[in-house]
């Protein structure tokens, strides 16, 4: 596949990645079809129970390079997109006697303003005077997982992108972008566990995600707005979905009360729990299991890494150049 | 090489699973150190970990499940039959959790825990404190195996208690002896090795490091370097230096 003519494809799973890859493949003038089985986005696909976090600095404490690489483009991407990305950085604290958690990363990230409780206190005035020190990552960003794709699907509809519940007849190329569900065609794939929370708590105001460090519950806030926020999530090596468990409900309440007292006043709105898809080395790959191109294992990096991987399938199907995140089996080779 | 339990082990270092960056740089840790034994948790995997285990069998390696997690008798025997189920072995390194801050064994309740899984057939290594009185009673309990921690899980410490450690090889010469927790550098691997013990059982130092892989390979290195000094028989320490030439004959006054 050599030519730039538009082509009739099909792009299986309205998650995170389905959304980026229609609304990328879309935008380069293809006929693009869309299905998912619930017809949109929603709380059968783990991008629904994300934090959105567009933070690739962060991220590297524990991921590897691609992630920081592509990571950056995407909150431009995002922005382009389907807006709503806040631009106000991350902070990153920890509790006195785990100084050493913030040492540990610092030493690993890059791209940080090391600052002092008064700098904190300016920039996020209610964790004034309860934190000596942080890390500020001032050119992260976040969004709203939820409102980012619904700000895809209807930019997708202003193209005349409806998403189907079943495959057309044509469907051309297939791009399979089903997450978890695709481990019918990828066995390497498999399920990471995370559960969030969503808190009201109208006492507290913050402008960006804030990260508590911890030696045994690593948390983060990420502000929704109108005293809303996501607090999340554990990371757990099993594929079980549904319901969160009382130990990690107890865990992420513990550590967001050590945050900020206020929280134990929040309300609860919401839990959810999910399986991240993920390969063994935890980062993503695009690759063809017969009759189809395939998109997945973005583990807990969706929103940070499927705008670069929906730009490399749509190049790869353009002009057949060889995805970054190419990936061979043994028999394809 | 450490036996235990009639089964010998192709290494004095065993590694536990938890906290790597990913299943990919974990197994590569494990090729990198030559480790024989792998712990693996149980108790929040077991829903759906399937997947984690089936990697964690692919590495080689023996499996030595574990009831972490546990802070009473009932959980930790259920974990036990649980993971004898799932993963078709009798070994099971048994943890129960008195103090959850310094997740300090309940010595009281691992005893009885260890009875009971003896007596069900279960090969139990226990996670002790180096207690002398607490590692009788969990030999008399059916255990061959003592794990006594160097300090507490996860915290890099090292040997919190040197001497208790010293005593309870000298001890116990006959059995097994595991350092379990607490190791945070290759050294502390080593001193171990010196002490006598036969194994290290260490997680995080390795899974938590900048570079995992090449802090597998170091650990293997230390574990060596500390067996190999203990079989070569050190030197005793002395207050007084002990010159390494002779001086008679030496020309002192020209």
């Amino acid at each position: 596949m050599t030519d730039r003519d538009p082509q009739r494809v099909t792009v299986l799973g309205a998650g995170v990645m389905g959304l980026t890859a229609a609304t990328e493949l879309s935008g380069r003038g293809h006929a693009v079809t869309l299905v998912d089985p619930a017809l949109g986005p929603g709380g059968h696909g783990c991008s629904w129970w994300a934090g959105g976090m567009l933070a690739p600095w962060c991220e590297f404490e524990n991921a590897e390079e691609p992630v920081l690489r592509h990571g950056q483009s995407a909150i431009d991407w995002w922005d382009r997109n389907a807006g709503g990305v806040a631009r106000n950085g991350t902070l990153v604290v920890t509790l006195g006697r785990d100084r050493r958690e913030l040492d540990r990363f610092a030493r690993r990230t890059h791209g940080f303003e090391a600052i002092g409780g008064n700098r904190l206190a300016e920039l996020e005035p209610d964790l004034g005077g309860r934190f000596d020190r942080a890390l500020f990552f001032p050119a992260e960003a976040h969004l709203d997982p939820r409102a980012a794709m619904a700000g895809l699907q209807a930019g997708l509809a202003a193209r005349g992108i409806a998403v189907a519940d079943r495959m057309p007849d044509d469907a051309g190329r297939l791009v399979d972008c089903r997450g978890l569900a695709a481990r019918d065609i990828l066995p390497d794939l498999r399920g990471v566990r995370g559960e969030m929370l969503v808190l009201r708590c109208p006492d507290i105001a913050l402008s960006r995600p804030v990260r508590l460090l911890h030696p045994r519950v690593p948390i983060y806030l990420v502000p929704r707005g109108d005293g809303v926020f996501m607090l999340g999530a554990t990371m757990i090596e099993s594929d079980r979905r549904g319901v969160v468990t009382a130990r990690s409900v107890m865990e992420l309440l513990s550590a967001a009360f050590a945050l900020h007292p206020a929280f134990g006043e929040a309300e609860i709105v919401e839990t959810g729990a999910d399986a991240r898809p993920a390969f063994p080395d935890n980062l993503p790959r695009i690759g063809r299991a017969g009759d189809r191109l395939y998109a997945n294992g973005l583990y807990r990096h969706g929103y940070l890494l499927a705008p670069a991987l929906a730009m490399q399938l749509a190049d790869h199907i353009d002009t057949g150049e060889r995805p970054e995140f190419w990936h061979e089996t043994d028999d394809q080779r | 090489m450490p036996v235990f339990y009639g089964t010998t082990v192709d290494s004095p270092l065993m590694l536990g699973t938890a906290q790597y960056p990913s299943p990919a740089i974990l197994a590569a840790a494990f090729r990198a150190s030559g480790a024989g034994v792998a712990t693996v948790s149980l108790r929040r995997e077991a829903g759906g970990g399937q997947d984690f285990l089936r990697l964690m069998q692919g590495l080689g390696v023996r499996l030595l499940p574990n009831t972490a997690g546990c802070h009473t008798v009932r959980e930790a025997v259920t974990t036990a039959h649980m993971a004898r189920e799932l993963l078709g072995t009798d070994w099971i390194k048994l943890e129960v959790i008195g103090h959850t801050d310094l997740l300090a064994p309940d010595v009281f309740a691992l005893v009885d825990a260890a009875r009971e899984l003896s007596a069900q057939g279960f090969k139990v290594f226990p996670y002790c404190t180096e207690d002398l009185s607490v590692c009788g009673r969990l030999l008399d309990a059916g255990c061959e195996v003592l794990m006594p921690w160097g300090a507490p899980i996860g915290s890099g410490l090292g040997l919190n208690n040197p001497h208790g450690l010293t005593a309870l090889r000298a001890a116990f010469p006959d059995v097994p002896l595991v350092v379990d927790a607490g190791i945070g550098l290759p050294s502390h691997a080593a001193r171990a090795m010196e002490m006598g013990f036969d194994a290290v059982l260490l997680n995080t130092a390795v899974a938590r490091a900048g570079d995992p892989v090449a802090m597998a390979r170091a650990m293997a290195l230390a574990v060596d370097a500390g067996r190999a000094a203990r079989a070569a028989d050190p030197i005793e320490s002395r207050d007084m230096a002990v010159p390494s030439t002779p001086v008679i004959g030496k020309a002192f006054l020209a």
